[in-house]
């Protein structure tokens, strides 16, 4: 059968710079880079190339650089060469299609149409500097009044636990198994650092890890991955994922070639069978279900663990959220359509779900419709870009996000959506040993914990330029936000005036 | 730590019951409770060396993590009995209902009577652990969906959709499924010498915990083995598109 | 639209509830005129109707005949009004076009409160609420009892003079001049704000507006007039009257501990003030202000945790002074003692004796009054839409 897909990208070599030294051939675990028997100078495989960027990275000479593929196709904005090469690919293989990441398509990004205030005389400016500026998040469910004993300063009911965040910044599930154990520990080691947390995703509890437990979010998903009494217990919260923005509806397939030794006893599966989690829980049929599994998890823990509720953003989300609440959920996660993963079907990453930012705010305004927005946390993922995206998530209403694709950029990621095919030449996902020992914990977990020391006073400076000293004033406060370019129906859904009114 | 307490639950609520039933079993070995009605999570994570006897009804996910020591109900179970279950034994004198054994790792599950559908969903197995479901009545649709390990026994007749997307572990079945009813990528065969080993025990159990029940075991060579020729079941489904 | 502000504020009380007349009350405000532009000024006065203590004393302003015929319909069904008139007025000059403006004595219906399922004020609340955004033309200034709020458009001592505040003897009195960056023209737009016996003036911007206007939203109160001194008078009311809490712990919830304090604390005290934190986040004001709450306990002055901006209190025998400015206070009394400013995040509170001593008597613990959602209870619909084109 005559090979009708082409190349994605091209490797440019400039020969006058190149000095053969085969640092690109050994960092590249997809074999791009070879060498020319006859002429002795190096060429590469184009089609193999999945634009990493790792040998441009560790060119001595900066001799290479990765452009796009230049065929053009006819010409049509329909028959893209894209959507061409999609059909090529599936004529040949029969397979559905698999992509990594997050949605790469041109839907509004409504972060990029909010602009935030600042103060101008009527209310003076903070310098967070010189100034308190309070960025500590509490997360858990907490009663609507509190039952005090003003005299003794006591509280008379007990509060439910809590999860403290001195950024209101966490890190997003990923598995271990879908990324190596450096990538987790880097994630790990931040999170104590930054005094927030990392989620081992639905992969077990590595016991290398387990001395993270008290930064730890542990995840219960539909494959019940190595959860036991012990891994419930070993986290400082559990998280119930039902489902992801990356792929709303469907459940999550690691591929048996990354089911090494240690991913294997992580999971307590055996070595190289496919880990399949089923799409939904078998246990959660209907919302009164899932009650059953928040309470299940509860009494396993003793009631001494905050349980989070992790949901794709989809079309009905805000009702969704509501009765999650109502279930007994002590913090809501929010995952929108851009949200990354390790590989899901392309065609529902790309066309599931809807954008974090509407979500986020439809489901912030109706659980304040039904009185209850202030006894339950909400927190949004799905591409958190920037500091500002922060601030506008939190003035949408939320009482933090979290972040995965940003972190892992900070440590080498350069988005190339290979992560599927286990040889990240990064070493984050994958499990090969030769790429994973490429990923310095220690030195990964300063990159991560940099970018996050830097959002974290951006947000002081966003902060104290609204003229607030603390995140608890900034949350679900809309009038903060002025949106540009949007109709009166997102508006309305975002809850924003337009700029200038 | 030793003898037994009794504990009458009625219609209590579950957390209070589960805290009582936690509070006697920290001082008691053996827990006996009577006029159970629905109390959901009874014997939730229980320990090795514990075992709690059940008279009534006991609610929904009964034995949730359960770690190890032994559940007897004297009565009907409702649904999700044995929820990602790691250790322990559970003996149902009567029938279960929905998706027992949900991705248990370990421990057995012997149930006298019929189950409900999904029973042994995503049932896994690791290293030396490997679960155990026997049914002794007919077993509702979806037996063993997903099924990742261990070991599931239907003494009665299975319901459609057998063990569809079944990637490991092994089912004995009495009764010889239609072949309409076994999907794609599972294979009925006959029992192997170490099969035998390994079901003849199971049977011998079963009789003995239900003697009542003893004249449904048809002879181990009547079974046949339902097994996933691949522990792959996918890996050619999907196709790279960065 | 939201019209930011800066202002005046100043308060007198006689802790003993003896009652004074509003000449001092007027001569203090007008010291600070350069801190109003004309657009606003007010003044809430407690003890003013002692013949009618257990009435509601319902004020309210009318821009046309039709508006008064309307609300006054809705009162008589909801409310047994035992005496109704216009309040007097005198003509001044610089006020112009003034609206037509009526006291109401009023006791609830019996019978319609049993049926509603909520509590005498929860019920009167709520049909406040209701006459001010469903009857065109109509704004109830104050539904206390024995209180009253007298406020318009003009410099706070033409107000004064217009209403005859020196006519009326009160145990307390606060007093408004405003500053709004917009005109907004309306009567009922100036302060104080006042919702059943609480009144509050304000001076200062708070940033975190429409984080607590959202939060109290939850629970019934409508922010009509998107200001930041309503907003601050229904956390008052849901702190304080409902969830049960003394004035000067909802005043502390609003100025809550810094978490580098409270991380200084002894662990019981510090699990004490983040419970209080995290259950009421959503009640943290942010921003400049200086406030002085009226209710028919006293006052409470509160300043934002950073202290940003000036209210200056000195006492003499029984009476407390407060104003923005110290002059303000040394004008009419300049024998004051113990003249100090308010510290920020602290509240200062001035209690009525006898309220101070049976609160002394009072259980330790709050007593709440949990209300029922407006949804639940069917008697008003839920306001659903969100304010955005306002």
């Amino acid at each position: 059968m005559l090979d009708q897909v082409l190349p994605k990208y091209k490797v440019l070599r400039d020969e006058d710079e190149c000095v053969q030294c085969n640092i690109c051939v050994k960092e590249c675990a997809n074999d791009v880079h070879g060498l020319r028997k006859e002429r002795g100078t190096l060429r590469a495989d184009h089609a193999k190339c999945v634009n990493c960027q790792r040998c441009v990275f560790m060119c001595p000479t900066h001799a290479l650089a990765i452009t796009r593929w230049p065929q053009v196709d006819a010409g049509s904005e329909n028959w893209t060469l894209r959507y061409m090469q999609d059909i090529a690919k599936q004529a040949q293989t029969g397979g559905v299609l698999l992509s990594s990441m997050g949605n790469p398509e041109l839907y509004p990004l409504y972060w990029d149409k909010l602009l935030l205030n600042a103060s101008q005389v009527t209310n003076p400016s903070i310098d967070p500097l010189r100034e308190p500026m309070e960025t500590r998040v509490f997360l858990g469910s907490r009663p609507g009044m509190l039952k005090v004993n003003e005299r003794e300063q006591r509280i008379v009911s007990p509060m439910p636990i809590q999860l403290k965040l001195d950024v209101p910044i966490m890190f997003s599930a990923m598995s271990f198994g879908s990324i190596s154990l450096n990538t987790q520990r880097c994630l790990a080691l931040a999170a104590r650092e930054l005094g927030t947390y990392f989620n081992t995703g639905e992969g077990g509890f590595h016991e290398d890890l387990e001395q993270f437990g008290e930064n730890a979010i542990v995840q219960v998903a539909s494959g019940r991955f190595g959860v036991s009494p012990h891994y419930l217990n070993a986290g400082a919260a559990v998280e119930i994922k039902i489902g992801q923005g990356a792929k709303p509806g469907i459940g999550g397939h690691l591929p048996g070639e990354k089911i090494n030794a240690e991913v294997s006893g992580t999971r307590m599966i055996p070595e190289g069978t496919d880990a399949i989690s089923p799409a939904p829980h078998h246990d959660i049929y209907s919302i009164e279900d899932l009650r059953q599994l928040i309470f299940s998890i509860k009494e396993a823990t003793r009631y001494a663990k905050p349980i989070l509720v992790k949901i794709a953003a989809v079309h009905n989300i805000a009702a969704i959220a509501s009765g999650i609440a109502r279930a007994g959920a002590d913090i809501i996660v929010i995952d929108g359509f851009r949200g990354g993963t390790g590989a899901a079907p392309k065609r529902i990453r790309d066309n599931a779900g809807i954008p974090i930012e509407l979500a986020l705010a439809s489901v912030d305004q109706r659980l304040r419709e039904e009185g209850i927005r202030s006894t339950v946390s909400l927190v949004a993922s799905g591409s958190i870009r920037s500091s500002a995206d922060i601030v506008r998530a939190i003035a949408l209403g939320a009482d933090a996000v979290s972040i995965a694709s940003a972190a892992l950029i900070a440590i080498g990621c350069h988005q190339c959506g290979d992560c599927s095919s286990g040889k990240c030449n990064w070493g984050i996902t994958t499990q090969r040993p030769e790429l994973t020992c490429r990923l310095d914990p220690e030195e990964a977990s300063r990159r991560v914990v940099n970018l996050i020391r830097g959002w974290n006073h951006e947000i002081q400076e966003m902060m104290g330029g609204m003229g607030i000293n603390a995140i608890d004033s900034l949350r679900g406060n809309r009038l903060m936000l002025r949106g540009v370019g949007l109709n009166e129906k997102e508006l309305e859904i975002l809850g924003v005036k337009h700029a200038g009114e | 730590m030793q003898g037994s307490e009794q504990i009458r639950l009625g219609t209590m609520p579950f957390k209070e019951a589960n805290e009582q039933v936690r509070a006697s079993l920290e001082a008691h070995d053996a827990v006996e409770l009577h006029e159970v009605f629905a109390q959901r999570y009874l014997g939730c994570a229980l320990p090795a060396g514990k075992s709690l006897s059940i008279h009534g009804t006991p609610g929904n996910d009964m034995a949730a993590y359960m770690e190890g020591g032994t559940i007897e109900v004297f009565g009907n179970a409702q649904d999700q009995i044995g929820n990602t279950m790691d250790g322990g034994r559970i003996v149902i004198h009567g029938r279960c209902g929905d998706a027992a054994g949900y991705a248990m790792r370990g421990g057995s599950i012997f149930i006298r009577d019929d189950c409900g559908w999904r029973v042994g969903i995503h049932m896994k197995q690791y290293e030396q652990k490997i679960p155990v479901i026997i049914i002794g009545g007919d077993a509702g649709s979806f037996l063993g969906e997903y099924m990742a390990g261990g070991v599931i026994v239907l003494l009665g007749q299975a319901g459609q959709y057998l063990a569809t997307g079944m990637h490991g572990g092994r089912m004995y079945l009495a009764h010889e499924p239609t072949p309409h009813n076994v999907s794609e990528g599972l294979e009925i065969c006959a029992l192997d010498a170490a099969d035998e080993r390994e079901l003849e025990p199971l049977l011998i159990e079963y009789k003995e915990r239900f003697p009542e029940s003893a004249n449904k075991v048809p002879p181990v060579r009547q079974f046949k083995k339902l097994v996933p020729l691949s522990s792959r079941p996918y890996a050619s489904l999907y196709t790279a598109n960065g | 639209m939201r019209i930011p502000s800066g202002c005046a504020i100043a308060a007198i009380m006689d802790r003993s509830g003896k009652r004074h007349d509003g000449t001092d009350i007027l001569r203090s405000i007008a010291l600070m005129h350069e801190r109003s532009n004309g657009l606003g000024g007010g003044f809430a006065a407690y003890g003013i109707y002692p013949e009618y203590e257990d009435l509601y004393a319902f004020h309210i302003m009318y821009e046309t005949p039709e508006a008064r015929s309307a609300a006054e319909e809705y009162l008589g069904a909801y409310f047994l009004v035992e005496k109704q008139e216009r309040i007097p007025t005198q003509e001044v000059t610089s006020i112009k076009n003034p609206p037509d403006i009526w006291r109401y004595f009023a006791a609830v219906h019996p019978m319609k409160l049993n049926m509603s399922g909520l509590d005498e004020a929860e019920y009167t609340m709520r049909h406040v609420f209701h006459v001010n955004s469903q009857i065109q033309g109509a704004f109830v200034a104050s539904s206390g009892k024995n209180m009253g709020a007298f406020k318009g458009v003009g410099y706070p001592e033409d107000i004064g003079e217009f209403y005859r505040i020196q006519d009326y003897e009160a145990w307390a009195w606060t007093a408004h001049g405003r500053f709004p960056t917009n005109t907004p023209g309306w009567w009922g737009g100036a302060h104080p704000f006042t919702l059943l016996n609480w009144s509050v003036v304000h001076n200062g911007e708070i940033s975190s507006y429409d984080a607590n206007r959202r939060y109290v939203e939850q629970f019934g109160y409508r922010c009509e007039l998107q200001t930041d001194t309503e907003v601050i008078t229904y956390l008052f009311d849901l702190l304080a009257r409902r969830h049960g809490l003394s004035q000067e712990m909802a005043a502390h919830i609003m100025t809550a501990s810094s978490w580098d304090d409270i991380d200084r604390m002894p662990p019981d005290q510090a699990a004490f003030e983040t419970a209080l934190r995290t259950t009421y986040s959503s009640a943290l004001v942010n921003g400049p202000f200086s406030i002085i709450v009226g209710s028919e306990e006293g006052l409470l002055a509160l300043n934002d945790r950073l202290k940003l901006r000036a209210l200056m209190t000195a006492e003499k025998d029984s009476i407390v002074y407060l104003a923005s400015e110290q002059a303000a206070i040394e004008v009419v009394r300049p024998d004051a003692q113990n003249m100090r400013p308010i510290e920020g995040g602290v509240p200062f509170v001035v209690q009525l004796d006898e309220v101070a001593a049976r609160k002394r008597a009072c259980p330790a613990e709050n007593q709440p009054y949990e209300a029922a959602l407006t949804h639940e209870t069917g008697v008003m619909p839920p306001r659903r839409q969100e304010s955005v084109h306002a």
